[in-house]
């Protein structure tokens, strides 16, 4: 537990309590139909020692200020719903647990940087699939279909697997200073998911999605500062991946 | 107000919504509205496999499957879409295999299959391996490969669009036939109209009626509750699943697939207790019986923890390597929330409402039922939001997911087939009334009361008196503090005014469904005087075929043009009715495991 914690009182000594300790947070807020530009508000919420930081902001929403406005679905990190910037770092809030972030100070909630404000911590999210409906994010074949499955050997299937696991919550795309400065660069989501099918044994349409990549906005423009690994909540190596598409350019072997 | 003019309307973009654009955007002009972003859809939390007689490890067929189900569902399933399900179920993962789908591998390249919660070999000898699977994200796997195919297919989607009402119309024939829906764009505030020949209705399911869910915030039944208003009738609502392996206190799911693996549920003495209550199948006994009997074992002190609340789900005796390899996310839940390492620790977990067995009433066909024997022409379902019903009292494990891609395959092609060859049905007059009484009625209001308050009363009420136990009294203080809900609802706040991105005002409405829904998961229950599947009544143990081997369909006068646009649109009064189920070859015996 925190320095936060309070003591707890005779009743929640009782076995299995779980400690509640008060915990600030910064929330940029931004209404386009009334604020003229972007603000911070501050908000105290009771937290418990197991709450996400999603918790903290229902709790604001429901209790507190109900036109704060973020998006959520799932509530356990699958969904990609609620990516956003906590302490200055791409997290998802439903996967961030409050006392993992220093609740000791005023804990931090921006909106992902790099794509269309539109309100409080919500974006436009068009851009961001835009980049990845470009690399054709769908298996490509030749050739005649089997009657069964496809054959592929659990090595080839592993070949893969680490980016198989992207939920497109852009937490890596927003986390990179070239994205941030450059909105023509495909970013790393969507050659995560490019490599994704480049490295599918099963799949044919390789080439083409290289010459994608090739483009000057395309896979050239990363320079390696690992922000999007570190940002990715599903733990995908996502510089790695980057990394193997640039390798496959240069060697045309994939 | 805009209108959009689409041969079909597909609502809901997860498995079963993209698994019919498929099909119906090859076949008509077709709008996917969805309230979500696609790849946000609850099918990406799906995590154990999907079942399909492939005998690619062991042998099998679809016979067998059907009988698991027609079993698993406690005898309430219809035997004919069961039949049709586990039949079409190979094809239906061959068919995500060749759309890439990334299933785990056998040493010889097939895909593998693994053990499941009631699926067995020939009617019950042993637990059999049929689920398809890719490790424990397999939902995620299928939400990802269907958006996939449906970029590949340019399939048109409107992201963020809530559909809050049906639109229905007397055809040039005369015939009642469906005539579109009326959505609230969540980016603008704006409402349009989408006016279509077939509408499929793919919105999923309704978990958040209960405090502890393995559901997402946004399942709350808006589709099954726009259906009901529209005088539509529910089946089966009473049957709710209860998961037993929820992470306890919070209700995320950790898939069946953990002990499918070899995972073991023990309680606080270390036993092995399922041993107690399905002394063939064990721990991979169907989930109402486990749920019932972790309930149990914490009702009579063996539950585990400081509170005696919750049992254990032991993978400690699995190889490190093994769990990473099957159950990666499950084992990081586990991790995240609850600070417990799997490899060398028990992880408690406690029963989470977890998937909805009722929903719109469906044929084979997709096409959905306004009462016992006659169509909605152009109406379809398919997935949770649905009951067709292939899951009866209580649905197997891994069956959602082929749920959602045989029906959804199926309401695709119907859809549009229908919509080639129907006529146009004019827009009723004032189309968007109904949505936009909900929606001024709420935002305008000045003071009252506040969601939230209303929601934990509903939501805690249905956890404490409709989950794994009920009784008449339980379900009666239930429904008490529903109707005080329905006149409360009447004046609820809220303080987002505006007109973009109003989460607010949406939460609001989403309630609504959740208590119109609520009632209808009570009044069924109460009504049904015995315990089958997923429907547990203290007061009335055993099953009772004579009496309730048949479906429960619940009605409510629709609401009408005549009303005041009313902000909470509930009705006075659900009437409930039956439907025979349809038995083909298997008699209903004792469901013993």
């Amino acid at each position: 537990m925190t320095a936060t914690a309070t003591q707890p009182s005779s009743d929640e000594q009782k076995a299995g309590a779980v400690p509640t300790f008060t915990v600030t947070l910064k929330v940029q807020r931004y209404n386009p139909e009334v604020d003229e530009a972007p603000h911070f508000e501050t908000y105290e919420v009771t937290a418990h020692a197991t709450d996400r930081v999603l918790d903290a902001l229902h709790q604001i929403k429901w209790e507190q200020d109900g036109s704060l406005t973020f998006r959520r679905s799932c509530a356990h990190g699958v969904c990609g719903s609620d990516a956003m910037r906590i302490n200055g770092k791409n997290r998802l809030a439903c996967k961030t647990l409050i006392k993992d972030v220093n609740p000791d100070k005023p804990i931090t909630v921006e909106p992902i940087k790099g794509l269309p404000l539109e309100k409080d911590l919500v974006v436009d999210m068009e851009p961001f699939f835009d980049a990845y409906r470009e690399i054709q994010p769908f298996l490509i074949t030749n050739g005649h279909e089997p009657t069964r499955e496809r054959i592929q050997s659990q090595a080839d299937r592993d070949r893969f697997d680490d980016t198989t696991k992207c939920i497109l919550c852009a937490a890596c795309t927003t986390s990179c200073p070239v994205f941030w400065n450059d909105g023509q660069y495909f970013g790393p989501a969507a050659i995560v998911n490019a490599h994704r099918f480049i490295f599918d044994s099963r799949d044919d349409g390789g080439s083409q999605r290289l010459e994608i990549l090739n483009d000057k906005e395309g896979v050239w423009r990363c320079r390696t500062t690992f922000n999007c690994t570190d940002a990715c909540p599903r733990g995908i190596q996502v510089t790695k991946a980057i990394q193997e598409v640039k390798r496959a350019l240069l060697t045309s072997r994939f | 107000m805009q209108i959009h003019k689409y041969d079909v309307v597909i609502v809901g973009a997860g498995g079963a919504g993209m698994r019919a654009a498929l099909e119906s955007s090859k076949r008509a002009r077709t709008a996917v509205l969805t309230k979500l972003y696609p790849t946000r859809s609850h099918t990406g939390a799906a995590q154990g496999g999907m079942c399909a007689a492939l005998a690619n490890v062991e042998e099998d067929n679809w016979e067998w499957h059907t009988f698991d189900t027609v079993k698993g569902g406690d005898y309430l399933v219809d035997q004919d879409a069961a039949e049709i399900m586990c039949r079409e179920a190979i094809d239906a993962v061959i068919d995500l295999e060749k759309m890439g789908l990334p299933f785990n591998r056998t040493p010889e390249g097939k895909i593998d299959q693994r053990r499941f919660g009631g699926h067995t070999r020939n009617h019950g000898e042993a637990a059999v391996r049929r689920s398809c699977f890719a490790a424990d994200r397999t939902g995620h796997m299928i939400l990802q490969t269907l958006y996939q195919n449906c970029v590949k297919q340019d399939v048109e989607f409107f992201n963020e669009y809530y559909v809050l009402d049906l639109l229905m119309n007397t055809g040039p024939d005369g015939i009642e036939r469906t005539a579109g829906v009326v959505a609230y764009e969540l980016a603008t505030g704006e409402l349009h109209v989408f006016q279509a020949k077939s509408v499929v209705f793919a919105t999923g399911g309704a978990g958040k009626v209960f405090k502890t869910t393995s559901n997402a915030h946004t399942l709350t039944g808006d589709g099954m509750g726009v259906a009901f208003r529209r005088g539509l009738p529910l089946e089966d609502m009473e049957f709710f699943q209860f998961h037993p392996t929820g992470l306890a206190g919070l209700g995320i799911l950790l898939s069946e697939a953990a002990r499918g693996e070899g995972g073991i549920l023990r309680n606080a003495d270390g036993e092995r207790f399922m041993e107690r209550y399905a002394p063939t199948i064990k721990d991979l006994a169907p989930r109402d019986i486990v749920a019932r009997s972790m309930a149990n074992e914490v009702r009579e002190g063996r539950g585990a923890g400081p509170n005696k609340d919750y049992v254990l789900l032991d993978l400690t005796h699995l190889e490190p390597a093994h769990i990473d390899a099957k159950l990666p996310d499950i084992t990081e839940f586990a991790r995240t929330y609850l600070g417990v390492e799997p490899y060398t620790e028990p992880v408690p977990v406690y029963p989470t409402a977890h998937y909805a067995m009722g929903g719109v009433p469906t044929n084979v066909e997709t096409e959905v039922l306004r009462n016992n024997t006659d169509v909605v022409p152009g109406l379809y379902a398919a997935g949770e939001v649905a009951c067709v019903s292939v899951h009866g009292s209580n649905r197997l494990g891994t069956n959602s997911l082929l749920d959602i891609n045989v029906f959804g395959r199926r309401a695709g092609i119907a859809a549009a087939e229908y919509a080639v060859d129907a006529p146009w049905v004019d827009l009723p007059e004032n189309p968007e009334w109904l949505v936009e009484g909900m929606v001024e009625g709420i935002r305008g209001r000045e003071s009252g009361e506040r969601v939230v308050d209303l929601r934990k009363a509903l939501q805690e009420t249905m956890d404490r008196n409709v989950q794994v136990f009920r009784t008449e009294a339980s379900m009666k203080e239930a429904l008490g503090v529903i109707e005080e809900l329905k006149e409360r609802y009447a004046n609820v706040v809220v303080q987002d005014k505006g007109r973009r991105y109003n989460t607010d005002l949406l939460e609001a409405i989403e309630l609504g469904f959740l208590i119109e829904l609520a009632e209808v998961i009570t009044l069924g229950a109460l009504a049904r005087k015995e315990s089958r599947g997923g429907h547990f009544r203290e007061d009335y143990e055993a099953r009772d075929d004579v009496n309730f081997m048949r479906h429960t369909m619940a009605y409510r006068p629709p609401v009408t043009v005549e009303e005041e646009s009313p902000s909470a649109p509930f009705a006075d009064e659900v009437t409930l009715d039956y439907k025979a189920v349809t038995v083909t070859r298997y008699q209903p015996m004792e469901r013993k495991y």
